[in-house]
């Protein structure tokens, strides 16, 4: 029970790593995917990157990283971009799916009723796409948070520093316990993503 | 800059890749560790995969479990592992094994599910038996996405072998761990850009492969297994 106010800290500085770049992730990923669906040399360009960039191990990309932007290593700025960067390896293809799944027809009803593009996409294509982003969304978030944890070999602290520091003393309960935590960090804001999803697309619930 | 061409110089030096320990060596390794991890994984889950497929028990268990463990931080199951079984290489292999199943698994039952049920109807109505069923309909029509699977567990495999160096072991984490160590930017981050490049360049394979199998008659056009690492 002594350990619980260190273990509660790991937590916060988990989440304040983890959230910036679930967000960050989701928001650029919009842009980037309604950009993809409407210029057909863009969406190569984009698609490929962001597959290229999904076939990236995290570790190395968090040491290649600093030269690119100018952090530091162990920066709470890097260690977020980079996971932004996985995030969005995995949301701008889900967020293109989805915004490419909304039907014709209802686009082309939407113009006829006199939208505008960008009107169009706001009340019409993001509502019609919020439950598969929603989906997207989720991933990503699960995957961020498991993920943050790798950055602890670099020093950064979050609830991956109680896999390094337990391993090098040789408490199994620390480790235990980082992972436990994790997960249920993990469980917890997909229960969140899912009831923010009910309360804002009240007509997905089936 | 200055640290890229640094690395870059690092990684162009004939001494770094020559010798036992030196990266042609601890690539080896890291190829090595891969293709262990990933051909045990695939012994256990593609029968269990295509069998879930095939008859459509234990599904739930099965996405589950894949789901289980796209949340398990992979730095904890590694050095959990590292405490139970000792430092050297049991204990990342079965880690990786670990985390190479459940992707394997679901491009296995995800791909013989895939499979339209007309066709398998048909398949039965010639009397074909649940094994020709299996092995002439259901796993040709659903190969891409069976190494879809396979794709996924190189990739997440190739990764988390990086950092098997934390916990003893060897491959390419090796240089990176020791250049974070000894503060020598160039070599981690020369090591760093090898396990990137090697990454890219697995998963370029598989690209290669499944584009080839697309233009065999027979097997269906799509493509890859996206998950989280």
């Amino acid at each position: 029970m002594a350990n619980a106010g260190h273990i509660l800290g790991l937590t916060g500085a988990h989440l304040q790593l983890s959230l910036p770049a679930i967000a960050a992730a989701f928001l650029l990923s919009l842009p980037l995917a309604r950009l993809a669906n409407r210029l057909r040399p863009a969406r190569a360009l984009i698609l490929g990157g962001t597959g290229l960039l999904y076939a990236v191990p995290s570790l190395p990309l968090f040491i290649v990283l600093p030269v690119l932007i100018g952090t530091g290593v162990r920066d709470t700025l890097n260690v977020i971009v980079a996971l932004t960067l996985f995030g969005l390896a995995l949301m701008v293809r889900s967020a293109a799916d989805a915004l490419d799944a909304v039907d014709e027809d209802t686009r082309l009803a939407a113009t006829a009723l006199g939208h505008s593009s960008r009107g169009r996409f706001w009340t019409v294509e993001l509502p019609l796409a919020g439950p598969a982003l929603l989906a997207g969304l989720r991933v990503v978030s699960v995957s961020t948070i498991s993920l943050v944890s790798v950055s602890a070999v670099l020093g950064v602290q979050s609830l991956g520093s109680l896999f390094t520091d337990g391993f090098q003393r040789g408490i199994v309960a620390a480790v235990a316990a980082g992972i436990a935590m994790t997960v249920l960090l993990a469980l917890l804001l997909d229960l969140l993503l899912v009831l923010l999803g009910r309360l804002l697309m009240p007509w997905s619930r089936r | 800059m200055n640290h890229l061409s640094a690395a870059v110089d690092w990684l162009l030096d004939a001494q770094t890749w020559t010798g036992p320990g030196q990266l042609g060596a601890r690539a080896t390794e890291h190829l090595g560790y891969t293709a262990v991890a990933v051909l045990i994984a695939a012994v256990i889950a593609l029968p269990a995969g295509l069998a879930i497929g095939h008859t459509g028990r234990g599904r739930a268990a099965a996405v589950l479990s894949s789901g289980a463990v796209r949340a398990l931080p992979t730095l904890g199951l590694l050095t959990l592992a590292a405490l139970a079984a000792g430092v050297g290489l049991v204990a990342p292999l079965i880690a990786l094994v670990v985390l190479a199943v459940p992707s394997i698994l679901a491009g296995a039952y995800a791909g013989v599910e895939s499979v339209d049920r007309a066709t398998v109807d048909a398949a039965r109505a010639q009397g074909m038996n649940a094994w020709q069923v299996l092995w002439r309909v259901e796993v040709p029509l659903g190969l891409p996405i069976v190494i879809g699977g396979l794709r996924l567990a190189v990739l997440q495999v190739t990764a988390t072998a990086t950092l098997a160096a934390y916990v003893g072991a060897g491959g390419l984490g090796r240089p990176l761990f020791l250049g974070l160590r000894t503060y020598d930017y160039p070599m981690m981050l020369g090591a760093s850009l090898v396990v990137i490049l090697l990454a890219i360049l697995l998963d370029a394979c598989f690209e290669v492969v499944q584009r080839l199998l697309s233009y065999a008659p027979g097997l269906a056009r799509t493509g890859r297994l996206r998950e989280a690492r």
